[in-house]
């Protein structure tokens, strides 16, 4: 069929299944927010860039399909780079599309133009310059080819303007012929027979799980397989969920502000199996030092990640999809009694972690941090996602959230980027409409992208929004007061700003809790309520996340108050 | 330090460069040189890198990281297999009637060539493995050398097997 490129663009997302984009528009792309006018394509106008790719990136991790954002070029592509390097880091499926300047003017310094494949190859597992329409359906399939198969990343498609309005006979092509890439990820069977034979031979396996498993949807196996061993487990901050939290044997997130309970399990476990995670410097303390007595097994699909960090004894490479079902039948059918063999050290374990929990003091009628998240995580249910900004809220969240199942925690892990809660819950109760959407944000974080309030408002996205207002950037001042004589340099945030008139003039509504016993008397209300709110509520600024692995410190040298 | 050569087949597309060049930067690899050409088949570039790494470990780092580039469709470490290696350089050096002579029994000691002569300076064109173009340099820097340019080591396997079929 014969058509413009901007609209064989939409026929492409069309093909790919996309239902919804996240777009802000300017002047290269004028042609294709016409073709998307003409349409009726949905596009979502955020308040900047940013929110659209950080909603695009919340939308993927809530459902595992690719978010999709479009911008215009120059400063439209520029504001992507933050979003983009934070779905990097989490291996979330995104495809970005930008205009670029058209073809005769790109090299020019022309008007709006940045080089979007040079600012993003470091930035993204692949990237396009379209130059021609004849490429672009190619282009577009191979995009989310990439960028939804083996580890999933964003790719970025940069589309000269002239693209846009050159004729093209559409056809969407079937195959795709990428030499160097076949997104297939077959496991070692051997090496999994070697697992399970250093399985029989523990005395203290613990299982760790990371964002893998979310990513390929492996939680069940992986609950399986805990059936069948009754080890002690833990996960990552980005495994929170693949996990349920009220499993035996769960002894909670590991490293920097992970429980005392897994870190001394990972110190003084004899064989630690670890799937689907990177070995990250928050998780691994002191590396040299990191499980000093295991034997160390790596299930994971990049093999650029083997020994990347930590020098494993057994790597298996492949898909979770692959090696984790073959794991679960060849542990099914052998002979040992696990449970039984595992037992005396899975309540060993359990005591350790039971020794320092999270907690909390409780003075007077301030509202601690810890009672709040635990509040809230009593109220919601099994069909609540809840996304995090940057901060002391964040691992708040990460501790005293119980979260149940994969995609049910949403936070920047790798990048670490204040500013990405808004917009990813957005996107995330957009993805799932049914389900509801709790952001907990700082009052640092939630200002990096507040203008989407009015997006939400705009568009009636029912998410609600707590603030944990301890006027400081909290976890900035943390490390202040331990590291650098509580010297509160450029952290303290005793401004006037007043989130309820914000809210308000944002359109929507707004609520501040003060008192602890509001917890009880405020809170579920204003919870369950339909509508977008945003929730202010005051916390003491002094309090330290704990317990806390000090940089450069072993796992098991924790400060714990 | 230990060094390698790689061949690495890519896909002959643009920005291919940007995407190898982007990942050495980024993952802070240790490159000697890098050198890029066509190849018998037009779809193909052959990039040739030699990288410098502590330890094996930092060598697999290195294939697999640039294996996760769509566009790289092979690496061979050319050093692990039988191979010929080769890089070429071209010396400008100052040449006066009394150091002419001296400079001609250098070129053919080294079995190089002398490719341009004025009335100031010669250049000299050597081809050879990495120490034997390190020693003429050596050996040359006793006179005024006015510039050098070197491509960077390439290599080919031996035997019938190419690299696309290792
Ligand atoms: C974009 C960005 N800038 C700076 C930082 C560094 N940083 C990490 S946590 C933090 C403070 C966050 O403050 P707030 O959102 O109020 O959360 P709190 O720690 O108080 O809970 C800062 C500045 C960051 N992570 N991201
Ligand atoms: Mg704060």
């Amino acid at each position: 069929m014969k058509m413009n490129g901007a609209q064989a663009l939409l026929e492409c997302l069309k093909n790919e299944g996309v239902e919804l984009v996240f777009g802000y528009p300017g002047g290269v792309v004028l042609k294709l927010y016409d073709e998307i006018y003409k349409m009726k394509f949905p596009n979502i106008l955020t308040g900047h860039e940013q929110g659209a790719v950080h909603a695009a990136d919340g939308y993927a991790r809530a459902t595992g399909k690719v978010g999709v954002v479009i911008a215009t070029s120059g400063p439209g592509a520029a504001n992507l780079i933050t979003g983009i390097a934070t779905a990097n880091m989490d291996s979330v499926p995104l495809v970005c599309i930008t205009g670029q300047v058209a073809s005769p003017a790109i090299g020019k310094d022309s008007f709006q133009e940045v080089d979007v494949c040079g600012i993003t190859a470091p930035i993204t597992k692949h990237n396009y310059l379209v130059k021609n329409v004849e490429e672009l359906p190619r282009v577009v399939k191979e995009a989310f080819f990439i960028a939804r198969t083996g580890r999933p990343a964003p790719v970025c498609i940069d589309i000269a303007a002239n693209v846009f309005n050159s004729e093209i006979d559409f056809e969407y092509p079937e195959k795709i012929n990428l030499r160097g890439y076949t997104g297939e990820n077959p496991c070692d069977e051997k090496a999994v027979d070697e697992v399970v034979a250093a399985i029989e031979k523990a005395d203290f396996p613990l299982i760790f799980v990371g964002g893998g498993v979310i990513i390929s949807e492996t939680s069940n196996i992986v609950r399986e397989i805990l059936n069948r061993l009754q080890c002690p487990c833990t996960s990552t901050l980005m495994g929170l969920g693949s996990i349920e939290a009220d499993r035996e044997g769960y002894l909670g997130f590991a490293g920097m502000h992970g429980s005392y309970g897994a870190n001394m399990a990972i110190q003084n476990c004899d064989l630690l199996i670890c799937i689907g995670m990177r070995f990250s410097d928050r998780v691994t303390g002191k590396v040299a030092e990191f499980a000093p007595n295991a034997k160390i097994v790596h299930f994971e699909i990049d093999p650029a990640e083997i020994n990347k960090n930590v020098q494993v004894d057994i790597k298996v490479l492949g898909d979770l999809k692959n090696s984790l079902p073959l794991l679960r039948d060849k542990l099914n059918a052998a002979e040992t009694d696990f449970a039984k063999k595992f037992n005396s050290w899975l309540n060993y374990s359990i005591e350790i972690g039971n020794k320092h929990l999270f907690g909390y003091k409780t003075e007077g009628d301030e509202i601690k941090p810890g009672a709040l998240i635990s509040k809230i995580s009593d109220i919601c249910d099994e069909n609540t996602i809840v996304v995090t900004d940057v901060g002391q809220h964040q691992m708040w969240t990460a501790q005293f959230f119980n979260v149940k199942g994969p995609r049910q925690f949403l936070t920047s892990g790798g990048l670490g980027t204040m500013g990405f809660g808004l917009p990813a819950a957005m996107g995330a109760k957009l993805a799932c409409p049914d389900k509801n959407v709790v952001l907990i944000t700082g009052d640092g974080s939630i200002m990096m992208n507040i203008q989407e309030l009015a997006t939400l408002a705009d568009n009636n996205i029912d998410i609600k929004i707590v603030i944990v207002h301890n006027f400081i950037l909290g976890m900035v001042g943390q490390w202040q007061r331990l590291f650098y004589n509580h010297h509160y340099s450029a952290s303290e945030l005793n401004l006037k700003r007043d989130f309820i008139k914000i809210s308000e003039a944002m359109g929507l509504r707004g609520y501040r809790l003060t008192k602890a016993a509001e917890l009880e008397t405020e809170l579920p209300e204003i919870l369950f309520s339909k509508g977008a709110a945003v929730i202010d509520v005051y916390v003491p600024q002094e309090e330290n996340v704990l317990p806390m692995v000090p940089g450069g410190k072993r796992l098991d040298q924790m400060v714990l108050s | 330090m230990k060094k390698f050569l790689l061949a690495v087949l890519v896909d002959n597309k643009p920005g291919v460069l940007t995407h190898v060049a982007g990942l050495i930067s980024r993952r802070a690899f240790n490159i000697e040189s890098i050198s890029a050409g066509y190849t018998e088949e037009p779809s193909v570039t052959r990039i040739n890198i030699v990288v410098s790494v502590e330890s094996e470990n930092e060598l697999d780092q290195v294939v697999n990281q640039l294996g996760k580039l769509i566009d790289v469709i092979k690496i061979v470490n050319l050093s692990k297999a039988p191979s010929i290696e080769r890089e070429l350089v071209m010396i400008k050096v100052k040449a006066s009637k009394e150091t002419r002579a001296d400079l001609v029994s250098i070129v053919d000691i080294f079995r190089a060539k002398i490719v341009d002569v004025t009335s100031e300076n010669v250049i000299i064109e050597l081809t050879g493995n990495q120490q034997k173009i390190d020693a003429i340099c050596e050996v040359l820097s006793d006179y005024e050398i006015v510039e050098i340019a070197r491509t960077g080591a390439i290599a080919l396997s031996r035997g019938p097997i190419p690299v696309k079929k290792m």
